[in-house]
Protein backbone atom coordinates (compact mmCIF):
# COMPACT_ATOMS: atom_id res chain seq x y z
CA UNK A 1 0.00 0.00 0.00
CA UNK A 2 1.30 3.61 -0.97
CA UNK A 3 2.02 5.96 2.16
CA UNK A 4 1.05 8.78 -0.72
CA UNK A 5 -2.76 10.66 0.37
CA UNK A 6 -5.16 8.72 -2.59
CA UNK A 7 -6.72 12.55 -2.55
CA UNK A 8 -3.71 13.91 -4.85
CA UNK A 9 -4.33 11.26 -7.01
CA UNK A 10 -6.74 12.83 -9.64
CA UNK A 11 -5.46 11.65 -13.49
CA UNK A 12 -6.51 8.44 -15.09
CA UNK A 13 -3.84 7.35 -17.07
CA UNK A 14 -4.01 4.95 -20.13
CA UNK A 15 -1.58 2.80 -22.49
CA UNK A 16 -3.48 1.51 -25.64
CA UNK A 17 -3.65 1.07 -29.37
CA UNK A 18 -4.24 4.57 -30.89
CA UNK A 19 -8.62 4.41 -30.96
CA UNK A 20 -9.02 3.40 -27.38
CA UNK A 21 -6.77 6.41 -26.64
CA UNK A 22 -8.20 8.96 -29.24
CA UNK A 23 -11.80 7.60 -26.83
CA UNK A 24 -10.48 8.15 -23.81
CA UNK A 25 -8.81 11.21 -24.39
CA UNK A 26 -12.00 12.73 -26.29
CA UNK A 27 -13.50 12.11 -23.11
CA UNK A 28 -11.62 14.11 -21.41
CA UNK A 29 -8.94 12.54 -19.58
CA UNK A 30 -5.83 13.84 -21.24
CA UNK A 31 -3.10 15.79 -19.21
CA UNK A 32 0.04 17.48 -20.56
CA UNK A 33 2.14 18.53 -17.80
CA UNK A 34 4.82 21.79 -18.30
CA UNK A 35 7.46 19.26 -19.62
CA UNK A 36 5.68 17.60 -22.09
CA UNK A 37 5.01 14.54 -19.93
CA UNK A 38 1.89 12.95 -20.98
CA UNK A 39 -0.60 10.53 -18.80
CA UNK A 40 -0.96 8.64 -22.26
CA UNK A 41 0.79 6.20 -24.57
CA UNK A 42 -0.04 4.85 -27.86
CA UNK A 43 0.88 1.33 -28.63
CA UNK A 44 1.11 0.19 -32.18
CA UNK A 45 2.50 -3.27 -33.73
CA UNK A 46 5.74 -1.45 -33.91
CA UNK A 47 5.76 -0.04 -30.11
CA UNK A 48 8.79 -2.11 -28.59
CA UNK A 49 7.66 -4.12 -25.26
CA UNK A 50 10.52 -2.13 -23.32
CA UNK A 51 8.89 0.76 -24.15
CA UNK A 52 5.58 -0.43 -23.04
CA UNK A 53 7.70 -1.35 -20.11
CA UNK A 54 9.05 1.60 -18.98
CA UNK A 55 5.51 3.68 -19.29
CA UNK A 56 3.54 0.82 -17.12
CA UNK A 57 6.29 1.76 -14.65
CA UNK A 58 6.41 5.14 -15.06
CA UNK A 59 2.70 5.44 -14.66
CA UNK A 60 2.49 3.25 -11.64
CA UNK A 61 5.34 5.34 -9.92
CA UNK A 62 3.95 8.42 -10.38
CA UNK A 63 1.80 10.12 -7.65
CA UNK A 64 -1.01 11.87 -9.25
CA UNK A 65 -2.33 8.87 -11.21
CA UNK A 66 -5.42 6.96 -9.26
CA UNK A 67 -6.13 4.82 -12.13
CA UNK A 68 -4.59 3.65 -15.32
CA UNK A 69 -6.25 1.87 -17.63
CA UNK A 70 -4.36 -0.87 -20.21
CA UNK A 71 -5.41 -2.68 -23.29
CA UNK A 72 -5.75 -6.08 -22.73
CA UNK A 73 -4.10 -7.06 -25.52
CA UNK A 74 -0.85 -5.00 -24.51
CA UNK A 75 -1.30 -6.15 -21.01
CA UNK A 76 -0.69 -9.49 -22.71
CA UNK A 77 2.53 -7.81 -23.62
CA UNK A 78 3.76 -7.35 -20.28
CA UNK A 79 2.47 -9.87 -18.72
CA UNK A 80 4.75 -10.39 -15.95
CA UNK A 81 4.60 -6.78 -14.81
CA UNK A 82 1.16 -6.48 -15.08
CA UNK A 83 0.88 -10.00 -12.85
CA UNK A 84 3.45 -8.58 -10.07
CA UNK A 85 1.58 -5.36 -9.87
CA UNK A 86 -0.35 -5.78 -6.92
CA UNK A 87 -0.92 -2.61 -5.33
CA UNK A 88 -4.00 -0.37 -4.47
CA UNK A 89 -2.95 2.66 -6.23
CA UNK A 90 -2.92 3.29 -9.11
CA UNK A 91 -6.21 1.01 -9.58
CA UNK A 92 -5.08 -1.28 -12.92
CA UNK A 93 -7.46 -1.69 -15.47
CA UNK A 94 -7.42 -3.72 -17.83
CA UNK A 95 -9.78 -2.88 -21.10
CA UNK A 96 -10.90 -4.45 -23.80
CA UNK A 97 -10.36 -2.56 -27.73
CA UNK A 98 -11.61 -2.55 -30.66
CA UNK A 99 -9.79 -5.52 -32.23
CA UNK A 100 -9.46 -7.58 -29.05
CA UNK A 101 -13.14 -7.92 -27.05
CA UNK A 102 -12.86 -8.48 -23.34
CA UNK A 103 -11.42 -12.20 -21.96
CA UNK A 104 -12.57 -12.28 -18.42
CA UNK A 105 -9.83 -15.38 -18.31
CA UNK A 106 -7.08 -12.84 -18.60
CA UNK A 107 -7.54 -10.84 -16.60
CA UNK A 108 -5.08 -10.52 -13.56
CA UNK A 109 -7.92 -9.02 -10.87
CA UNK A 110 -10.19 -11.41 -12.50
CA UNK A 111 -7.85 -14.34 -11.56
CA UNK A 112 -7.57 -13.67 -8.04
CA UNK A 113 -11.57 -13.14 -8.06
CA UNK A 114 -12.01 -16.29 -9.35
CA UNK A 115 -9.78 -18.14 -7.26
CA UNK A 116 -11.33 -16.50 -4.08
CA UNK A 117 -14.59 -17.23 -5.22
CA UNK A 118 -13.12 -20.94 -5.33
CA UNK A 119 -13.80 -21.03 -9.06
CA UNK B 1 6.13 -30.85 34.37
CA UNK B 2 4.05 -28.15 32.29
CA UNK B 3 7.67 -26.49 31.25
CA UNK B 4 7.32 -27.65 27.61
CA UNK B 5 6.03 -25.41 25.58
CA UNK B 6 7.13 -22.03 25.02
CA UNK B 7 7.19 -19.63 27.72
CA UNK B 8 7.87 -15.67 28.39
CA UNK B 9 11.20 -15.32 30.46
CA UNK B 10 9.93 -14.33 33.60
CA UNK B 11 10.60 -15.26 37.22
CA UNK B 12 7.70 -17.16 38.72
CA UNK B 13 6.32 -14.65 41.52
CA UNK B 14 2.91 -14.31 42.31
CA UNK B 15 3.06 -10.76 40.96
CA UNK B 16 4.10 -12.18 37.37
CA UNK B 17 1.29 -14.47 37.61
CA UNK B 18 -1.24 -11.61 37.71
CA UNK B 19 0.43 -10.28 35.04
CA UNK B 20 0.25 -12.84 33.00
CA UNK B 21 -3.33 -13.71 33.71
CA UNK B 22 -3.94 -10.22 32.95
CA UNK B 23 -2.33 -10.54 29.89
CA UNK B 24 -3.68 -14.13 28.78
CA UNK B 25 -7.18 -12.01 28.37
CA UNK B 26 -6.42 -9.11 26.97
CA UNK B 27 -5.29 -11.56 24.66
CA UNK B 28 -8.38 -13.52 24.40
CA UNK B 29 -10.25 -9.97 23.92
CA UNK B 30 -8.22 -8.71 21.64
CA UNK B 31 -8.29 -12.42 19.53
CA UNK B 32 -11.83 -12.54 19.92
CA UNK B 33 -12.40 -8.33 18.44
CA UNK B 34 -9.91 -9.46 15.50
CA UNK B 35 -12.28 -11.97 14.72
CA UNK B 36 -15.20 -10.13 14.61
CA UNK B 37 -13.26 -7.35 12.07
CA UNK B 38 -12.09 -9.89 9.88
CA UNK B 39 -15.77 -11.62 9.73
CA UNK B 40 -17.05 -8.44 9.12
CA UNK B 41 -14.23 -7.51 6.37
CA UNK B 42 -14.70 -10.92 4.79
CA UNK B 43 -18.43 -10.45 4.18
CA UNK B 44 -17.58 -6.99 2.67
CA UNK B 45 -15.03 -8.73 0.31
CA UNK B 46 -17.68 -10.94 -0.72
CA UNK B 47 -19.91 -8.22 -1.52
CA UNK B 48 -17.26 -6.37 -3.51
CA UNK B 49 -15.99 -9.76 -4.82
CA UNK B 50 -19.37 -10.27 -6.80
CA UNK B 51 -19.62 -6.66 -7.63
CA UNK B 52 -16.13 -6.83 -9.42
CA UNK B 53 -16.87 -9.72 -11.34
CA UNK B 54 -20.35 -8.03 -12.93
CA UNK B 55 -18.85 -4.87 -13.07
CA UNK B 56 -16.19 -6.09 -15.55
CA UNK B 57 -18.26 -8.02 -17.74
CA UNK B 58 -20.36 -5.14 -17.74
CA UNK B 59 -17.17 -2.83 -18.24
CA UNK B 60 -16.56 -4.74 -21.65
CA UNK B 61 -19.89 -4.33 -23.23
CA UNK B 62 -19.67 -0.66 -22.67
CA UNK B 63 -16.71 0.00 -24.44
CA UNK B 64 -17.30 -1.83 -27.61
CA UNK B 65 -20.57 0.73 -27.45
CA UNK B 66 -18.01 3.00 -26.97
CA UNK B 67 -15.58 1.85 -29.59
CA UNK B 68 -18.54 1.23 -32.30
CA UNK B 69 -19.00 4.94 -31.96
CA UNK B 70 -15.79 6.08 -32.31
CA UNK B 71 -16.01 3.91 -35.67
CA UNK B 72 -18.63 6.14 -36.21
CA UNK B 73 -16.75 9.40 -35.98
CA UNK B 74 -13.67 8.34 -37.92
CA UNK B 75 -16.32 7.22 -40.91
CA UNK B 76 -17.80 10.40 -41.29
CA UNK B 77 -14.79 13.02 -40.01
CA UNK B 78 -11.95 10.88 -40.80
CA UNK B 79 -9.01 10.23 -38.59
CA UNK B 80 -8.99 12.32 -36.17
CA UNK B 81 -6.40 10.67 -33.52
CA UNK B 82 -3.83 13.49 -34.17
CA UNK B 83 -5.32 16.19 -33.90
CA UNK B 84 -7.04 14.85 -30.60
CA UNK B 85 -3.87 13.72 -29.38
CA UNK B 86 -2.02 17.08 -29.91
CA UNK B 87 -4.97 19.15 -28.50
CA UNK B 88 -4.96 17.86 -24.79
CA UNK B 89 -3.78 20.12 -22.54
CA UNK B 90 -5.40 19.52 -19.50
CA UNK B 91 -7.51 17.09 -17.98
CA UNK B 92 -11.39 18.07 -17.90
CA UNK B 93 -12.51 14.49 -16.69
CA UNK B 94 -10.96 14.26 -13.25
CA UNK B 95 -11.16 11.66 -10.31
CA UNK B 96 -12.07 12.50 -6.63
CA UNK B 97 -11.45 10.24 -3.62
CA UNK B 98 -13.48 10.05 -1.06
CA UNK B 99 -12.60 7.34 1.42
CA UNK B 100 -15.32 5.17 3.29
CA UNK B 101 -14.79 3.35 6.65
CA UNK B 102 -15.37 -0.56 7.10
CA UNK B 103 -14.30 -1.46 10.88
CA UNK B 104 -11.19 0.77 10.43
CA UNK B 105 -10.17 0.18 7.14
CA UNK B 106 -10.05 3.11 4.87
CA UNK B 107 -11.60 2.17 1.63
CA UNK B 108 -11.39 4.87 -1.01
CA UNK B 109 -14.22 5.44 -3.41
CA UNK B 110 -13.30 7.21 -6.95
CA UNK B 111 -15.82 9.51 -8.20
CA UNK B 112 -15.72 11.11 -11.44
CA UNK B 113 -15.72 14.99 -12.07
CA UNK B 114 -16.19 16.24 -15.42
CA UNK B 115 -14.81 19.43 -15.51
CA UNK B 116 -17.11 22.14 -17.30
CA UNK B 117 -15.53 24.60 -18.48
CA UNK B 118 -12.31 22.84 -20.04
CA UNK B 119 -13.84 21.99 -23.37
CA UNK B 120 -11.06 21.15 -25.52
CA UNK B 121 -11.97 19.72 -28.46
CA UNK B 122 -14.47 22.38 -29.45
CA UNK B 123 -12.90 22.51 -32.92
CA UNK B 124 -12.35 18.90 -34.00
CA UNK B 125 -14.38 17.77 -36.34
CA UNK B 126 -15.68 21.41 -37.62
CA UNK B 127 -15.73 20.97 -41.08
CA UNK B 128 -18.03 17.53 -40.54
CA UNK B 129 -18.72 14.95 -38.43
CA UNK B 130 -18.96 17.48 -35.73
CA UNK B 131 -22.26 16.02 -34.32
CA UNK B 132 -21.13 12.14 -34.12
CA UNK B 133 -17.98 13.19 -32.73
CA UNK B 134 -20.05 15.06 -29.97
CA UNK B 135 -21.70 11.70 -29.23
CA UNK B 136 -18.69 9.48 -29.63
CA UNK B 137 -17.28 11.78 -26.87
CA UNK B 138 -20.13 11.59 -24.39
CA UNK B 139 -20.35 8.02 -24.95
CA UNK B 140 -16.55 8.02 -24.20
CA UNK B 141 -17.55 9.69 -20.92
CA UNK B 142 -19.93 7.55 -19.76
CA UNK B 143 -17.77 4.13 -20.45
CA UNK B 144 -14.89 6.13 -18.27
CA UNK B 145 -17.63 6.86 -15.69
CA UNK B 146 -18.27 2.75 -15.47
CA UNK B 147 -14.31 2.81 -15.63
CA UNK B 148 -13.85 4.72 -12.76
CA UNK B 149 -16.73 2.95 -10.65
CA UNK B 150 -14.87 -0.40 -11.44
CA UNK B 151 -11.38 0.97 -10.44
CA UNK B 152 -13.14 2.09 -7.23
CA UNK B 153 -14.61 -1.51 -6.67
CA UNK B 154 -11.36 -2.98 -7.83
CA UNK B 155 -9.06 -0.86 -5.58
CA UNK B 156 -11.55 -1.54 -2.41
CA UNK B 157 -10.93 -5.34 -3.22
CA UNK B 158 -6.98 -4.57 -3.44
CA UNK B 159 -7.19 -2.86 -0.32
CA UNK B 160 -9.67 -5.24 1.33
CA UNK B 161 -7.74 -8.45 0.08
CA UNK B 162 -4.37 -7.18 1.40
CA UNK B 163 -5.98 -5.84 5.33
CA UNK B 164 -7.85 -9.46 5.45
CA UNK B 165 -4.75 -11.36 5.06
CA UNK B 166 -2.76 -8.89 7.77
CA UNK B 167 -5.77 -9.79 10.04
CA UNK B 168 -5.64 -13.14 9.36
CA UNK B 169 -2.08 -13.59 10.48
CA UNK B 170 -2.68 -11.88 13.63
CA UNK B 171 -5.67 -13.91 14.54
CA UNK B 172 -3.89 -16.92 13.91
CA UNK B 173 -0.65 -15.72 15.52
CA UNK B 174 -2.40 -14.52 18.75
CA UNK B 175 -4.37 -18.04 18.52
CA UNK B 176 -1.56 -20.12 17.65
CA UNK B 177 1.55 -18.60 19.24
CA UNK B 178 0.92 -15.94 21.72
CA UNK B 179 -2.19 -17.58 23.91
CA UNK B 180 -0.54 -21.16 24.02
CA UNK B 181 2.65 -18.98 25.51
CA UNK B 182 1.09 -17.19 27.75
CA UNK B 183 -0.78 -20.54 28.97
CA UNK B 184 2.08 -22.18 29.62
CA UNK B 185 3.84 -19.27 31.37
CA UNK B 186 0.63 -19.32 34.10
CA UNK B 187 1.15 -23.22 34.29
CA UNK B 188 4.79 -22.83 34.48
CA UNK B 189 4.44 -19.78 37.38
CA UNK B 190 1.43 -22.31 38.72
CA UNK B 191 4.15 -24.95 39.19
CA UNK B 192 6.98 -23.28 40.23
CA UNK B 193 4.47 -21.69 42.93
CA UNK B 194 3.54 -24.81 44.25
CA UNK B 195 6.90 -26.67 44.27
CA UNK B 196 7.66 -23.48 45.90
CA UNK B 197 4.85 -24.23 48.70
CA UNK B 198 5.79 -27.79 49.25
CA UNK B 199 9.52 -27.22 49.82
CA UNK B 200 8.62 -24.67 52.22
CA UNK B 201 6.26 -26.85 53.78
CA UNK B 202 9.06 -29.47 54.00
CA UNK B 203 11.63 -27.33 55.45
CA UNK B 204 8.80 -26.44 57.98
CA UNK B 205 8.68 -30.06 59.14
CA UNK B 206 12.47 -30.65 59.10
CA UNK B 207 12.56 -27.88 61.25
CA UNK B 208 9.97 -28.57 63.88
CA UNK B 209 11.59 -31.87 63.46
CA UNK B 210 15.23 -31.05 64.73
CA UNK B 211 13.42 -28.75 67.62
CA UNK B 212 11.85 -31.49 68.78
CA UNK B 213 15.14 -33.73 68.43
CA UNK B 214 17.09 -31.25 70.38
CA UNK B 215 14.15 -30.82 73.06
CA UNK B 216 14.16 -34.65 73.48
CA UNK B 217 17.65 -34.64 73.64
CA UNK B 218 18.13 -31.72 76.46
CA UNK B 219 15.12 -33.33 78.28
CA UNK B 220 16.81 -36.73 78.88
CA UNK B 221 20.40 -35.02 79.05
CA UNK B 222 18.75 -33.01 82.23
CA UNK B 223 16.91 -36.20 83.26
CA UNK B 224 20.26 -38.28 83.46
CA UNK B 225 22.31 -35.76 85.20
CA UNK B 226 19.51 -35.22 87.70
CA UNK B 227 18.58 -38.92 88.48
CA UNK B 228 22.86 -38.94 88.76
CA UNK B 229 23.54 -36.30 91.18
CA UNK B 230 20.19 -37.74 92.97
CA UNK B 231 22.06 -40.99 93.13
CA UNK B 232 24.84 -39.47 94.73
CA UNK B 233 23.34 -37.22 97.43
CA UNK B 234 22.32 -34.35 96.28
CA UNK B 235 19.24 -32.59 96.27
CA UNK B 236 17.61 -31.09 92.90
CA UNK B 237 15.81 -27.98 93.33
CA UNK B 238 13.28 -27.08 90.58
CA UNK B 239 11.33 -23.65 90.15
CA UNK B 240 8.24 -25.09 90.98
CA UNK B 241 6.10 -21.79 90.70
CA UNK B 242 3.49 -21.03 93.77
CA UNK B 243 2.41 -23.76 95.14
CA UNK B 244 3.75 -25.80 93.46
CA UNK B 245 4.09 -27.00 89.57
CA UNK B 246 0.66 -27.91 89.30
CA UNK B 247 -1.26 -25.16 90.51
CA UNK B 248 1.10 -22.24 89.99
CA UNK B 249 1.13 -23.27 85.55
CA UNK B 250 -3.18 -22.86 86.22
CA UNK B 251 -5.18 -21.35 83.73
CA UNK B 252 -6.23 -18.17 84.87
CA UNK B 253 -9.43 -18.37 82.31
CA UNK B 254 -10.39 -21.90 83.80
CA UNK B 255 -10.86 -21.08 87.06
CA UNK B 256 -14.32 -20.28 87.85
CA UNK B 257 -16.00 -16.67 88.15
CA UNK B 258 -14.33 -14.20 90.02
CA UNK B 259 -16.62 -12.59 93.15
CA UNK B 260 -18.31 -9.86 92.26
CA UNK B 261 -16.65 -6.84 93.62
CA UNK B 262 -19.06 -4.56 95.84
CA UNK B 263 -17.73 -0.86 96.75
Amino acid sequence: MTTTNPKDRTLIAVIGDEDSVTGLLLAGIGHVDNPQKKNFLIVDSKTSTSIIEGAFQDFTERKDIAILLINQHIAERIRPAVDRYQAAFPALLEIPSKEHPYDPAKDSVLKRVQKLRGD
Amino acid sequence: MSGTGPREAIFPTRMNLTLTKGRLKGAQTGHSLLAKKRDALTTRFRQILAKVDEAKRLMGRVLQLASFSLAEVTYTAGDIGYQVQESVRKASYTVRAKQENVSGVVLPAFEGVKNKDGNDFNLTGLSRGGQQIQKCRDTYVKAVGTLVELASLQTAFTILDEVIRATNRRVNAIEHVVIPRLDNTIKYINSELDEMDREEFFRLKKVQGKKKRDADRTDSERAAANSEFTESGGEVHRDEGIKGGEAGGGDMLDQGKDEDVIF
